[in-house]
């Protein structure tokens, strides 16, 4: 029964994994085409266009990009900030690409941190959000609650010295869920978001509320529950001094009773995790 | 009387002798200091005695005073065309082939100004310092400006500098500034500097000073209002100039200053809270400035890092030694890093090493020159004094100290134990009581200013039922800094003591409630910790109230709004504060 589960499962996480990796390529391609003076709004188009030639036609959530301290979410009041803006690239300043698109009916959802030249205190950034990962996966696979990794979380940033910024996101998701989503021939967006992830997401979010569980990870009580199985996309988001770093990446939680399948993260080879396994 | 160390000689010009004195290694950089009125060039002797090991430091009595002669006949004789004669025949003597590095004060600054923008020096100097002299031509454009278009804060400018030039106009008197000098002024000048700017007494002025003064009026005779109605319209300025201006100056207005950048495209600010004879009060703090700018642009290809900070407070805080207690976390690390952003070198003090060794890090990432960390408990009175040591030995003397390190604690006034009291007292009172004391001494023993701040609480004029000890323990240091800031403000020392309200940072994780077991110690943690993170008021916040309050030198400052509402009540209607204070939360 568990193998036949498993097996069914590494075909459908074989299709998360093609639209995760594509997704990766995609802000490569971008981060690698950025240049002084390349607006918010053109990197975003960018992510945008590059995905659409390779076959993408929906989205869980249109590309985002934030150039230097807007990384950081400096002064953000209202969501409508989140979205790309006209500010300009220099060099020296970070950026975070973020994207979420639907391909064959797989969702991805992806975060990209980068910088445009040298930025010692960016590539610190990055080099600390290893502990993080490493942290959540930990926890996961102890079935902590939501809630308490959440705090853990956060208290091993305020031991590194930083903020938290993924606070600043809607609901202060650290973590939201992410499903399959039905292929349809219009799909309009709303508020930069896929009406059809909305619906997948509002759904689970009722079923959740009746059976005690929610698709979005917070560090609100109805996060108060252990991991509940599914996709989850993870996006610690640190921040320090008007630079901020994230990574974005799915972890896979089953209901295996063996620790190390209970939880894992999708795809180990991805640019960050390579980026701390070369020791940079 | 020859400074002492100094090799002197004699450089003749346009009719004259000039007086020059040469400190230091003739092959490292040439450092020219200018003196002010009414001065000679002993005003520098403090700043060149700090240069000398580093620079070849020369200075020069300008025509007229000290042991160098004066033109004859005196009207007409200090031209600034004449004293830039000067200036490059003693850069010719002293430096024949490489550009010298200029530092003005006051008059000195002034003339150095004009040389620094005229064409024909060009080449010949490689940066150029200012300190409470601007440039006639300068200050010409400005008046002009402001009386062609004069909105009432203009209006307000002019008034506001023409009464600090009173002395100008007197000086403008025929014989009888003169007269003053030679008699009773020049007798009495030096008490009168002592009791006005705090200039300790002992070299300087020296006893040229009568004859000094009363040739010097003629800087004013021959160039004032020449200048000032036709200003030169290119003086533009061929050499990076780093501009020093005491925030306390009784002469000169900070507004003066407003669009150098017009002037002096490669500008940088510097300011600090002094009077105008920074020479003589601020020694350590001009030559370690000097010293930067003039390493920096020794080399004419190498230009200021892209990531030098930037902005007000690092113009008042560059290269300045910040103390932080407590900075491993929460209100202390945000300062910590806020000071390091400013530019200022920092030592992190806290009794967890690690979080300390991670702030200085972080510290040195954002734009601290250095920074250190040091694993002290403030409790411990031995430890602080070796710490004191240790910092004065290897950092140099603290600018400014953040005495911020305490720990909370909760509960009924009869559930708290004598050893309760005693914890608390101990870090959140006698940690402060010992960092004024060690490095306090230290800051007034120099006596070249510094600032001393003392983390609070809005619990010191907030009464509550919850909190009779941590409350008393912030009392007694709002209080005590009250009382040090009488006492040390004849110093230059200032002290602030910072009301912060509820900040999110770990100090509710670490808090003791009084009288409850361990269990319900970590729910009420836990609780405080979530109500702490739903207030969410960001420590870096406070970082920032802490660095303005400094630079603006305020006694008391409650920080978040319900602190600052606090405050205001419990100085209108302290009865609603006590009303207040009789509330139990839920729990």
């Amino acid at each position: 029964m568990a193998s036949a589960v498993k097996s069914e499962l590494t075909a459908e996480l074989r299709g998360f994994r093609e639209v995760q990796r594509l997704s990766y390529e995609c802000a490569e391609a971008v981060a690698a085409q950025l240049k002084p003076g390349v607006t918010e709004r053109e990197a975003a188009r960018m992510q945008r266009e590059w995905l659409r030639e390779r076959g993408v036609r929906d989205w869980f959530h249109l590309p985002f990009a934030w150039f230097g301290d807007r990384t950081a979410f400096v002064n953000f009041r209202i969501p409508l900030q989140f979205f790309p803006t006209n500010r300009r690239l220099e060099p020296g300043m970070p950026f975070i690409l973020d994207m979420a698109p639907v391909h064959k009916g797989y969702t991805a959802d992806i975060g990209y941190s980068g910088c445009l030249g040298l930025n010692p205190v960016h590539d610190k950034l990055l080099a600390d959000l290893k502990d993080h990962r490493e942290l959540i996966l930990r926890e996961v696979r102890e079935r902590r609650t939501l809630r308490e990794i959440y705090e853990d979380v956060d208290r091993l940033m305020v031991r590194q010295g930083y903020a938290n910024r993924h606070r600043a996101y809607p609901f202060g998701v650290i973590a939201h869920k992410i499903d399959r989503v039905k292929e349809r021939r219009w799909s309009p967006t709303l508020f930069g978001f896929g009406t059809q992830s909305l619906k997948g997401l509002a759904s689970d979010a009722v079923h959740g509320h009746r059976d005690g569980w929610s698709p979005l990870w917070s560090p609100y009580k109805f996060s108060d529950h252990p991991p509940r199985p599914g996709l989850w996309a993870v996006e610690p988001h640190l921040g320090f001094r008007g630079t901020g770093a994230k990574f974005e990446e799915i972890l896979v939680v089953t209901d295996s009773r063996d620790p190390g399948q209970s939880a894992f993260w999708l795809d180990d080879d991805l640019p960050h995790v390579r980026r701390w396994a070369e020791g940079l | 009387m020859p400074m002492e160390g100094a090799r002197e000689r004699w450089v003749r010009t346009g009719g004259i002798e000039l007086c020059v004195a040469e400190l230091g290694d003739e092959s490292r950089p040439t450092v020219l200091l200018v003196h002010g009125y009414p001065d000679s060039k002993e005003v520098w002797s403090q700043v060149a005695a700090r240069l000398a090991d580093r620079f070849h430091v020369v200075l020069y009595d300008v025509r007229g005073h000290g042991r160098s002669t004066a033109p004859a006949p005196l009207r007409g004789g200090f031209t600034l065309e004449k004293l830039t004669d000067d200036f490059l025949a003693v850069a010719d003597a002293v430096s024949p082939d490489r550009p010298v590095h200029l530092v003005g004060h006051d008059w000195g600054s002034v003339q150095a100004w004009e040389f620094v923008t005229v064409k024909r020096t060009e080449g010949r100097i490689a940066s150029f310092t200012s300190m409470s002299g601007p440039s006639l031509d300068h200050f010409g454009h400005w008046i002009k400006q402001r009386m062609t278009r004069p909105t009432p804060r203009r209006v307000g400018q002019l008034l506001g500098q023409g009464a600090k030039s009173w002395y100008v106009y007197a000086l403008h008197t025929p014989a009888l500034p003169e007269l003053a000098w030679r008699g009773p002024l020049g007798k009495r000048w030096p008490k009168i500097l002592q009791r006005v700017e705090k200039i300790a007494t002992g070299d300087y002025p020296t006893s040229s000073l009568p004859t000094d003064a009363a040739h010097g009026t003629w800087l004013y005779r021959d160039n004032v209002r020449a200048r000032l109605r036709r200003p030169r319209p290119d003086a533009y300025a061929h050499a990076p100039v780093q501009l020093i201006t005491p925030t306390g100056d009784a002469f000169l207005s900070e507004r003066l200053y407003d669009d150098l950048e017009r002037w002096a495209p490669q500008l940088t600010r510097r300011t600090m809270p002094a009077k105008h004879w920074v020479p003589r009060t601020r020694p350590d703090q001009l030559a370690a400035w000097i010293a930067e700018f003039v390493t920096t642009h020794e080399d004419p290809a190498a230009k200021a890092p892209a990531t030098a900070p930037r902005g007000t407070y690092a113009e008042r805080f560059g290269g300045q030694l910040v103390l932080v207690t407590g900075a491993g976390s929460g209100i202390g690390r945000a300062t910590a890093f806020a000071f390091a952003e400013a530019g200022a070198r920092v030592v992190a003090v806290d009794r967890d090493g690690e979080s300390a060794l991670r702030t200085a890090e972080m510290a040195r990432l954002i734009g601290a020159p250095e920074a250190w960390a040091e694993t002290v408990d403030v409790s411990d009175e031995q430890a602080m004094e070796k710490l004191a040591e240790k910092v004065a030995g290897e950092y140099g003397v603290v600018d400014v100290l953040v005495n911020n390190a305490g720990i909370g604690l909760s509960g009924s006034f009869f559930d708290t134990t004598s050893e309760d009291w005693k914890r608390v007292l101990d870090v959140n009172l006698w940690g402060v009581i010992h960092g004024c004391r060690v490095f306090g001494k230290q800051m007034a023993d120099r006596g070249q200013g510094g600032h001393i701040v003392n983390t609070a609480s809005a619990a010191a004029f907030q009464p509550s039922r919850l909190l009779p000890a941590y409350g008393a323990s912030k009392a007694a240091v709002l209080m005590l800094s009250e009382c040090l800031r009488a006492e040390l403000a004849g110093q230059g020392i200032g002290v602030t003591a910072i009301c912060p309200g509820i900040v999110n940072t770990n100090i509710t994780a670490t808090a003791r409630f009084a009288g409850v077991g361990e269990e319900e110690q970590k729910r009420r943690q836990k609780q405080a910790s979530r109500l702490y993170g739903l207030r969410n008021y960001p420590p870096e916040k406070v970082a920032d109230a802490i660095l303005r309050a400094v630079v603006r030198n305020q006694a008391v400052v409650p920080v978040t709004p319900e602190a600052r509402g606090a405050h205001l009540l419990s100085r209108l209607t302290p009865k609603a504060l006590r009303a207040l204070a009789r509330l139990t939360p839920p729990s």
